[in-house]
């Protein structure tokens, strides 16, 4: 490559001198030159092990959660314990005794098993929930009391815990949630078939809890759900007004630089200080409730608008003037031109930005920790006044416990999280793909 | 609050809009031609009509209700009731509210609590009555008014698009409102912390502790609001994210625009972008959970004592973060350099590296400044990963190693659970706010700026 090429006659002596000092150079130039190209390849693959690193240390993590433990356990539903006066009356059948049907019936499974201690280790097998769900099985059907059953009971924490092999067998005994005599039972109850991983229907059916294995995403995705509505259904509206008449009515003046500058600077305001906003002026001087899904979603909405105004005022630049001259020819009015003829051709890109900011609003938690919405919610919300809380946010709240079981929801909690956020943003990738218009 | 009332609300405009337009047909005498605007202008006229004046009549109402019927409730307590101390009696004014509403309260058994709960509600359905009443004729009114208003030669369309011109304008305030009730509730909370605690002590101080004693004869119960520290430990780890994502950002925008194949280009460039989507409190669980960790753990292997939430993990995730807001800015600014510097480098030898760091640097210099200072902003912004990831402590310290808060830690830390409104401890996170808010808008419009100038060069 730098050897000096032969065409002496050619060149003038000088000439050549520049070739042989350009040639010597040429080697470490190009050395140069394949090192910088590595760099920038090192540096995009870096970013993309990133993606991958994530993606894959959350679905490790998280697609445990979708299974959860349960235990087969024989119950009697005893007339003479649950329904002493025999009227089926709900309300002695809801005030029973549920719980003792699950002890006696663990402790059918283990006669052995003697004293306070050692039972009350056995007992611990299974969930507090399971209690309710025999006492939900016997008011939706009456009939079964009297009756033996093998019912798959909801394990505790620690066992599913276990069963899922994240806790170390030996380990001395003081320093795991499971006692010795508990692991046997356990390994009694594998060998027997009657412990089993089955769907987790729990995590999409319940609110939250103190307990792990009780603990569910349901209310969170309602929140979320009634937050986002109450974000769509204000900013979409304004947001695309605000574009319309930017883009289209307004006159080029200092009243609309003033817009213009406003909502690019907003764009760029960070999120905690929408949350501030919303904490003083809805919540201190318009006094809204706290916690509340209105007030989550005005202040989503307002964090949202720039969004969709900016990718609105896109869409309707997209939109060729002949189009207008057209309209406007016909005698239309400057509203009908818009209304019949822009907007509708603009709509796709507007909904394409509006979905976009819908979903970087289902991501948002910061704001909605000034205004209240970290509360440790039970109930599932049943409307937009009612104290919840959004998915993010549970995340974050579950992120800070130590169990186990509850690294292994928040990874649950995101993979729901990040599927929600995936489909939406597919959704606009469609429709970009499906309405996009060149003209 | 009366959903069915703006149902009847909804209902009735529709029948207006057909009413209108019958109506406009029948003055015209079935000719089209004879009218000055289309028909449905003048149902949407009527619509308008009935809409309007009972949606503002509605509004008014309930912005007043609540208020009135406290204070004519109050009117009717015993005396000795009555003139108790305002916060007192705000007390008892909820409680009432919660009896009412049919929560258990502990006043439940006062005969006079009872019976005021009594008269409230009853107050409060008589109210909600003429609500209806109210809005109903003025809707009803609304219609009779267009009815008898609609002739051939009124010009509908005219006033239906004045009406939706100003709903128009009116939409694009709310960017300029949103703007102002930012400033007002920084600045007018920020202003009554620093009546308690003097600017300078706030932006030079070196304690920060802001843990107000619930007794006053307590250690310490003054607190301390030097918030030096938070600057510090903010800097820090924008610092750190900064070091990560700039590099890798800047490197990924330069291979992909300028040596990788089209094909790459279009996987690679969606998949960086995909890291902007992420929402942060996945970050900062990746951060707290996965990464501080490893980073614990590498550091005992090498001998070095690391905190646990070390700024270094909290930094270095934050830059992961970054890297798609560098590499696609600065995307675009290394695009706006027009290929003829590009083919002019070539034509006298240049190697593509030569060119890159000996043209098109320097002339996207402005732009890529621009996009730094912006990604700067998002990183002093950020929230959840530092509030996950971050410490609590307030360190004045340089070692990335040790645990840092930042502003947006204490922000968050100081005003979750915390209901009072006049302490210092919930007013200094207004001032944080007011901070932050001046910082990330002065870092924006130099940036913003900056690269318009850049790029007007160009065009």
């Amino acid at each position: 490559m730098n050897k000096p090429t032969a065409r002496e006659g050619a060149t003038p002596l000088r000439g050549r001198n520049i070739k042989t000092i350009v040639n010597a150079g040429l080697a470490r130039r190009h050395a140069a030159e394949r090192r910088f190209r590595w760099y920038g390849l090192i540096a995009i693959s870096l970013g993309l092990a990133f993606v991958v690193l994530m993606f894959a240390n959350i679905i490790g993590k998280g697609s445990p959660a979708f299974w959860q433990t349960y235990i087969r356990v024989p119950i009697s539903f005893d007339a003479a314990a649950l329904d002493p006066e025999g009227k089926r009356d709900p309300q002695a059948l809801a005030s029973a005794d549920y719980a003792a049907l699950v002890r006696a019936g663990l402790r059918q499974m283990f006669p052995a098993v003697e004293g306070r201690l050692p039972l009350r280790a056995l007992s611990a097998l299974t969930s507090s929930d399971a209690a309710y769900e025999l006492q939900r099985r016997v008011q939706d059907n009456p009939g079964l009391i009297g009756t033996q059953q093998e019912v798959w009971l909801l394990a505790s924490a620690a066992v599913d815990t276990f069963v899922k092999g994240n806790i170390d067998r030996s380990l001395p005994e003081a320093e795991r949630p499971l006692k010795d005599s508990q692991i046997e039972w356990i390994d009694q109850l594998r060998a027997a078939g009657k412990i089993e991983r089955q769907f987790n229907a729990v995590l999409f059916r319940n609110g939250d809890s103190r307990e792990p294995e009780q603990a569910g995403i349901r209310g969170a995705l309602m929140g979320s759900f009634f937050t986002l509505v109450v974000t769509f259904l204000l900013s979409f509206p304004i947001g695309v007004a605000t574009a319309v008449y930017l883009e289209e009515f307004a006159p080029k003046n200092r009243w609309t630089d003033i817009i213009e500058v406003n909502i690019n600077n907003l764009a760029a305001v960070p999120s905690i200080v929408f949350g501030l906003l919303g904490l003083a002026v809805f919540i201190n001087f318009f006094g809204l409730p706290r916690s509340a899904p209105l007030v989550g979603g005005l202040v989503l909405s307002l964090m949202t608008l720039p969004v969709i105004i900016i990718a609105g005022r896109a869409a309707l630049t997209s939109v060729p003037p002949s189009i207008r001259e057209a309209a406007l020819g016909m005698g239309a009015s400057k509203l009908q031109m818009v209304g019949h003829h822009v907007l509708p051709l603009a709509m796709p890109g507007m909904l394409t930005g509006s979905i976009i900011g819908m979903a970087r609003a289902l991501g948002e938690s910061a704001p909605l920790l000034m205004i209240g919405m970290v509360a440790f919610i039970v109930d599932v919300p049943k409307n937009f006044l009612d104290p919840s809380t959004v998915l993010p946010v549970q995340i974050y709240l579950w992120s800070d416990l130590p169990e186990r079981a509850f690294v292994e929801r928040t990874s649950a909690a995101i993979m729901v999280l990040l599927a929600f956020m995936i489909l939406m943003n597919g959704l606009a990738i469609l429709l970009r793909k499906r309405f996009e218009r060149r003209w | 609050m009366q959903p069915l009332l703006l149902l009847t609300l909804l209902l009735l405009s529709v029948g207006a809009y057909h009413l209108g337009r019958k109506r406009a047909f029948a003055v015209a005498g079935g000719q089209i031609r004879n009218l000055h605007s289309l028909p449905g202008f003048y149902g949407f006229y009527a619509a308008l009509w009935c809409g309007l004046p009972a949606l503002a009549v509605l509004a008014l109402w309930a912005i007043a209700q609540p208020g009135i019927l406290v204070n004519w409730v109050v009117a009717g307590l015993p005396p000795e009731l009555q003139n108790l101390p305002p916060d007192r009696l705000n007390l008892v004014v909820n409680d009432l509210k919660n009896l009412v509403s049919g929560n258990f309260v502990s006043s439940a058994s006062d005969p006079v609590m009872v019976e005021a709960a009594n008269r409230y509600r009853q107050l409060r359905a008589i109210g909600n009555a003429a609500l209806w009443v109210a809005v109903l004729s003025f809707a009803i009114g609304g219609i009779a008014y267009a009815w008898r208003a609609i002739s051939p030669a009124l010009r509908a369309r005219n006033r239906v698009e004045g009406i939706i011109n100003l709903f128009l304008i009116a939409s694009s305030t709310v960017a300029i409102f949103t703007t102002i009730g930012i400033v007002l509730s920084v600045v007018f909370e920020s202003l009554l912390f620093f009546r308690q605690v003097p600017v300078s002590e706030f932006l030079f101080g070196l304690q920060w502790s802001p843990q107000t004693a619930l007794r006053a004869d307590q250690v310490g119960s003054s607190g301390a609001f030097g918030a030096a520290p938070l600057f510090a430990g903010t800097l820090l780890i924008s610092g750190i994210a900064m070091l990560v994502a700039v590099p890798i950002g800047l490197m990924s925008a330069l291979y992909l625009s300028e040596y990788a194949t089209p094909k790459f280009r279009a996987f690679a460039k969606p998949a960086l972008e995909i890291l902007a989507g992420i929402p942060t409190v996945v970050y900062g669980f990746f951060a707290a959970l996965t990464v501080a960790p490893l980073i614990r753990e590498i550091g005992a292997a090498v001998g070095l004592h690391v905190a646990s939430e070390s700024a270094l993990a909290a930094g270095l995730v934050m830059g992961i973060m970054i890297i798609p807001f560098v590499s696609s800015l600065s995307d675009d600014v290394i695009n706006a350099v027009p290929q003829s510097m590009r083919d002019g480098s070539y034509a006298l030898g240049a190697t593509k590296s030569e060119t890159i760091t000996r043209v098109l640097l320097p002339a996207a210099l402005p732009g890529i400044v621009g996009s730094i200072l912006l990604a700067v902003s998002r990183a002093i912004g950020e929230t959840m990963i530092v509030v996950m990831a971050a410490g609590l402590s307030a360190n004045l310290t340089a070692n990335p190693l040790e645990a840092v808060t930042t502003v947006t830690v204490q922000i968050v830390t100081l005003l979750t659970g915390d209901q009072e409104f006049d302490s210092p401890k919930t007013l200094a996170a207004f001032a944080l706010g007011l901070v932050l808010f001046a910082v990330t808008l002065i870092l924006n419009i130099i940036a913003l700026r900056v690269v318009r100038k850049y790029r007007e060069q160009y065009e």
